[in-house]
């Protein structure tokens, strides 16, 4: 079978791009090799670690779990549009820098984009809702407390930034 | 030395990178030219391989080349024997080392049988699909039990048997002290540890400079500076001709120390026959039989106490699954053996054990290496002592700790690194009591306890102890270099995969040279950059890849004193080091720069004095007499719901000691991510082997990691005895919090629910609520 | 773990999505959430040469609340998650919702690609069988409907034609003072269900249970409807005692083939146990409607 190629746009953290891909290739290996953002990490591709998660029109998706095709037309997020063009970290970053939330890091980019979008839905969480929130990302190092504690420091700065 | 920044819980160098997504991890590294490959992996566990014809693969568009054990010609070869057997009397070792590809024989299902290399990994594995495999079945080896009697199958036909190694170590006399005793009390332990699966799987991208004869090899290693080794005789080079860089690394826990991996061997091969830089990332489907894993041991073990609960001795008679080969020797089942005296007076012990082949996944240490399943063995042993003798269970502890005055104190086992297990120091007492406290020990039991009880909930306790040999030789080095603009590098041959390395180090660094924490650079694990070292493994790199820093920062200090007082004409009692500068004590103004010094200490003109090297630096080793021993206690209080068994930790304390801390805020760390592990395995992980040796939950839908949900709140605390072995006291800390919560779990799952009364006992790790499930039916019938 | 080959079409209306679907039979599978589906294809378990991406199909999203209720197969979790008006309306589906996987799984898993996937472990199977929800099926001749009974077949399988496409998923309302749970037990939350219970109790006045149903999940090859052993409860008071009769019926009347995570008593043993509870809730509830 000739490989079935197809046109797509869309835009990654506010910069649009234009490339033709193989149908089946994945979203995270579209970000990864062919626009070489690389800060999206790929754990498992079947849908559960959630290293992979990116989000896509404000919300979190395993990007394993989508062809890069269907991104057609979307505004993706990840890792690489957190920080501040000065290069300051946002807020989130800045926490789990300050509480130790990474180790290895590995499983960062995935849980920096789950907690960006949960946030933002949810200004003001109790340790047992950012804990359900975080559930879907597995994180092999840290043991997920200092997570939690960013979060929830990163939470309470944005409830004291906002105005 | 000024401690302004050892021991204080500094904010991590390495963290922008990783928090921006511009961190370097193996599947990053991009080539003009990059071949993809992928291997073809055995789906059976045993099988003699009549033909792998791959002549339909090359006619595939985008694929490139496949090979077949035969391609490799004279290449193929098994690997060598990474850690000798101990030398311990009487041992028989059977050395049987894996191999690039599986020539004539399979020994485990995931075994690699072919690679096709491919313009994009999509068509490598398309072209999987292309070949094939004619096998004849053979029945695995599975049961440890049933691969030691007669009519068994044979893994390595040419043994006779399934014996990768037997050992027996002994101190004291087991049988005499069984015969004065109150109490012998013996049982069969089941103790199952599972895989590492960090959260990025292994990679490997190696390139060939054909005009500059040299390979670069990017790998997920913790030891690249023995692949570097390995591999540059294997491929007929110079080891100043391979270049192995272990980039940002996704998680170790040990997997990744295991050395020539058949990817690792067979994609610098490919490099140079193709001219094309080759990558190969494992999969997360791949990784379950790909990278070695820790599995079971079934141990019969037998304790004899007098009627205080001293234990007078223990006897245990063990079986480990070894995997289908034994590159790695016996690290694991010598530190189940080993570990097992945990931190008691144990007058006399007597243990044996036989290393099993069988045909499933080669076993390598992972996180705690083996002492898992020993804690379990002794920390359940007093448990049944304890409610035997009707003596409270830290009571029964407590009575049995080594004193603190009786170290070093000799336990006459050889331990892993070859050398009589000897713990260096610890002070357990104090340890226990902070858990107990922290728990609320005496009052869960006289009030909480009963008082939830009452209403219907069942809540349990548990404590369990353990002491962990750490920080083992052989060595590690460090280059420390102060630059002509005052910044300091440091290289060492370790590799890092989360530790906090580039920090901890850079805190030994700026202590001692005055400079700030940001100012100071590590690189680890790139062998151009530091040509000696181990790897990063066995709780070891802070102790001794920390001292090597140490070590060299205190030679880099010496010279800068010398350079200064020489420039200053005064006496080097007079120098301080502060904020980047030299200067003298109470004249702040009068102050050279450490960068200055650097350029001073290379001049264009004049001698270099005989004795002195030019430059601001220092290559340094360190190398302990043997390992450091940490220890501590971890207690645990938990609710079961009575008719689901399912469960929820309610408080989890962990009270610890590993010496000198050079950053509790890592080290923190490390002990959160051990227990998460632990509970992983205590409660949720479990390998299902059928008996044909197929993995029947290779998938992490199936194969379940702890979540935020699963893992509680940890409430840590830490005592501190510095070894004597190091200058820095430090005491390694990587492993600690995996190693007792089987025991715990166990422990408190009886408690919660009441077993013993009813004369159920939990001798056996993981413990799903289903299994607890069972073992209740089981018990009561 | 990548996929292999497939031609990749996107449906530009309901009817193209159809007759391509007609042209290629079981080659073609649709692809909505793909959150089951691309899975099995990177893990290479299903390898279809045709994908229908029916994720622009705005008119199979509906949600209508007018009178049954009405759900598009293309419904996402999440936008049901935040329905104000359906969860209040379908309070069984809004319990069994946040079991299902987790929030990044939620966002683009759909309600009709949960159903046609028909893993016996998932939750909204049991449910629909529970709540004898109505499956319509179309195709290019045109559509039809079966009962959720009739629609699940066998594990992983359902009824759907080699040119069918599931298309809304129809809830009857339940009757007055009418009170329902969802309970599953998992090894972790998202986890699919080790055995769960979906229990839908309806009362007269006198407190009288005037109908029972009863459907489990994770039990069998298909979602299991145990109503017929909950009939015993029919006409009479939901005490304890009948209650418990009722669980134990229902774990004599389910063979549990159990798994790595549990064994087969275990599920039996825990189905008996949710079935107490769920029906004791959704009894209270009932009772509390009233």
């Amino acid at each position: 079978m000739q490989p079935d190629r197809h046109e797509l746009a869309l835009c990654v953290n506010g910069t649009p791009y234009q490339r033709t891909v193989e149908a089946r290739m994945l979203l995270s290996d579209f970000l990864r090799h062919e626009l070489r953002l690389a800060g999206t990490h790929v754990g498992c591709e079947h849908g559960v670690c959630g290293a992979c998660t990116i989000l896509i029109d404000g919300a979190p998706v395993r990007s394993c779990l989508m062809f890069a095709v269907q991104a057609n037309g979307c505004e993706l997020s990840t890792i690489e549009g957190l920080a501040a063009a000065s290069g300051d970290l946002d807020p989130l970053q800045q926490a789990m820098h300050e509480h130790h939330g990474l180790q290895c890091g590995y499983c960062t980019p995935g849980i920096l984009m789950t907690m960006t979008a949960f946030l933002k839905e949810n200004p003001a969480p109790t340790e047992d809702e950012v804990r359900e929130a975080l559930s879907g990302n597995l994180c092999r190092c840290t043991g997920y407390q200092n997570i939690v504690d960013a979060v929830l420091a990163a939470a309470a700065n944005l409830r004291a930034a906002a105005p | 030395m000024t401690t302004r920044f050892f021991g204080a819980p500094v904010k991590r160098n390495e963290d922008r990178k990783l928090l921006t997504g511009q961190a370097l991890f193996i599947d990053d590294v991009e080539l003009p030219g990059l071949l993809h490959a992928a291997f073809l992996r055995s789906q059976v566990a045993h099988a003699k391989i009549r033909g792998i014809d791959v002549s339909e693969v090359l006619k595939r568009p985008g694929v490139v080349a496949a090979y077949t054990a035969e391609d490799l010609g004279g290449y193929w070869r098994p690997g060598p024997l990474l850690v000798s057997p101990p030398p311990i009397p009487g041992i028989v070792f059977n050395e049987r080392t894996h191999v690039p590809l599986a020539k004539e024989v399979i020994r485990c299902a995931g075994e690699p049988l072919a690679i096709v290399v491919a313009e994009s990994r999509y068509i490598a594995e398309d072209a999987l699909d292309d070949i094939v495999v004619d096998l004849e079945m053979l029945p695995a080896v599975v049961d440890l039990e049933k691969a030691l009697k007669t009519g068994t199958a044979y893994v390595h036909d040419d043994l006779g048997n399934n014996v990768a190694a037997h050992v027996h170590q002994a101190k004291g006399d087991y049988a005499k002290a069984a015969a004065k005793a109150h109490l012998t009390l013996k049982r069969r332990f089941r103790y199952e540890h599972g895989i590492s699966s960090p959260i990025e799987t292994r990679g490997v991208v190696a390139q060939w400079d054909a005009r500059a004869e040299h390979m670069t090899l990017w790998d997920t290693t913790q030891a690249p500076v023995f692949v570097r080794n390995v591999l540059a005789g294997a491929l007929g080079l110079g080891e100043g001709q391979v270049r192995v860089i272990a980039p940002f690394v996704g998680g170790g826990f040990g997997p990744k120390i295991m050395m020539l991996y058949p990817e690792e061997a067979t994609l610098p091969w490919i490099a140079m026959r193709l001219n094309r830089p080759v990558k190969w990332i494992e999969d997360r489907f791949e990784h379950f039989v790909a990278t070695t894993q820790e599995r079971g041991q079934i141990h019969d073990a037998e304790i004899a106490l007098d009627k205080d609960g001293r234990i007078l001795g223990v006897r245990d008679v063990f079986l480990h699954d070894n995997g289908a080969y034994n590159p790695y020797g016996l690290t694991v089942p010598i530190n189940s053996q080993c570990t097992m005296l945990g931190p008691y007076v144990i007058p006399a012990y007597d243990s044996t054990f036989t290393s099993v082949f069988t045909n499933l996944p080669i076993v390598t240490p992972y996180r705690g290496a083996g002492r898992q399943h020993g804690v379990f063995v002794i920390e359940r042993l007093l448990d049944l002592a304890a409610h035997a003798l009707d003596i409270d269970r830290a009571e029964i502890r407590r009575r049995n700790f080594i004193p603190k005055d009786a170290f070093p104190y000799q336990n006459e086992l050889i331990y892993q690194d070859f050398a009589p297990l000897q713990y260096d120091s610890g002070n357990y007492e104090p340890v226990l009591d902070k858990a107990l406290k922290a728990i609320g020990y005496d009052n869960f039991i006289r009030e909480e306890q009963p008082k939830l009880r009452a209403q219907g909930r069942c809540v349990g306790m548990g404590i369990a102890c353990y002491v962990e040999g750490t920080g083992i030789g052989p060595y590690e080095g460090a280059k420390v270099q102060v630059r002509a603009n005052g910044k300091v590098s440091v290289a060492t041959g370790i590799g890092t995969q989360g530790q906090g390395h580039f920090t901890s180090f850079a805190q030994i660094v700026a202590d001692q040279l005055g400079v700030d924490v940001t100012d100071v650079d590590i690189v680890t694990g790139d062998t151009d950059r530091f040509y000696w070292g181990a790897g990063t493994f066995a709780s070891r790199g802070a102790v001794v890849a920390g001292n090597a820093v140490n070590e060299a920062s205190l030679a880099v200090r010496k010279k800068a004193l010398k350079l200064a007082s020489d420039a200053f004409e005064c006496s080097e009692d007079d120098l301080v080091f502060a904020d980047g500068k030299v200067s003298i004590v109470g004249v702040p103004g009068k102050f050279i720069r450490l960068g200055d010094l650097a350029q001073r200490a290379n001049p264009m003109r004049g001698a270099v004095k005989p004795g002195t090297e030019p430059g601001l630096e220092s290559t340094q080793y360190f190398g302990p007499p043997s390992g450091a021993t940490a220890n501590g206690v971890h207690a645990m209080i938990v609710e079961i719901d009575p008719e689901t068994f399912d469960l929820k930790v309610l408080k989890y304390v962990v009270v610890h000691d590993c010496g000198t801390v050079i950053n509790p805020m890592i080290v923190e760390g490390q002990i959160h991510g051990g227990v998460a592990q632990g509970i992983g395995n205590a409660f949720y992980e479990k390998l299902s082997f059928d008996d044909q040796g197929q993995l029947l939950n290779a998938s992490l839908a199936d194969y379940l990691l702890p979540t935020a949900l699963d893992v509680p709140r940890m409430e840590l605390d830490h005592t501190v005895t510095p070894s004597p072995l190091n200058p820095l006291g430090i005491k390694g800390a990587g492993e600690a919090g995996a190693i007792p919560v089987g025991a715990l779990f166990a422990q408190a799952i009886e408690d919660a629910l009441e077993l013993k009364r009813k004369s159920i006992e939990l001798l056996e790790i993981p413990l799903s609520p289903s299994r607890v499930f069972e073992l209740i039916r089981e018990g009561e019938r | 773990m990548k996929p292999a080959p497939f031609k990749y079409i996107r449906a530009s209306s309901l009817d193209h999505a159809l007759s391509v679907k007609a042209e290629y039979g079981d080659e073609a599978r649709f692809l909505a959430g793909g959150q089951s589906l691309i899975p099995s294809m990177n893990f290479r378990l299903a390898r279809p040469a045709v994908l229908i991406d029916i994720n622009g199909l705005a008119e199979l999203a509906s949600v209508d609340l007018s009178g049954e209720t009405r759900l598009g197969a293309l419904t996402r979790y999440a936008s049901l998650e935040r329905n104000g008006a359906f969860l209040k309306a379908c309070p069984l589906i809004a319990e069994a919702l946040p079991h299902i996987a987790h929030p990044q799984i939620r966002n683009r898993g759909t309600i009709g690609g949960n159903l046609s996937h028909a893993d016996p472990a998932s939750e909204l199977p049991a449910v629909a069988l529970a709540m004898q929800a109505r499956i319509r099926l179309k195709s290019s001749r045109g559509e039809r409907e079966l009962g959720a009974s009739e629609f699940f077949v066998g594990i992983l399988t359902t009824d759907i034609g080699p040119d069918e496409m599931l298309a809304e998923i129809v809830f009857p309302p339940p009757p007055p003072s009418t009170g329902t749970c969802f309970m599953e037990v998992a090894r972790r939350r998202g986890d699919f269900a080790l055995a769960g219970v979906v229990a839908i109790v309806s009362l007269d006045e006198e407190g009288c249970c005037t109908s029972i149903r009863v459907a489990l999940c994770g039990v069998g090859d298909t979602p299991v409807d145990a109503s017929a052993a909950a009939a015993s409860l029919i006409r009479q008071r939901c005490t304890d005692q009948a209650i418990e009769a009722v669980a134990a019926d229902v774990q004599r009347a389910i063979a549990p083939p159990g798994n790595v995570h549990a064994s087969a008593d275990y599920q039996r043993h825990v189905a008996g146990v949710l079935t107490r509870r769920t029906i004791a809730a959704a009894h209270q509830r009932a009772a509390h409607a009233a």
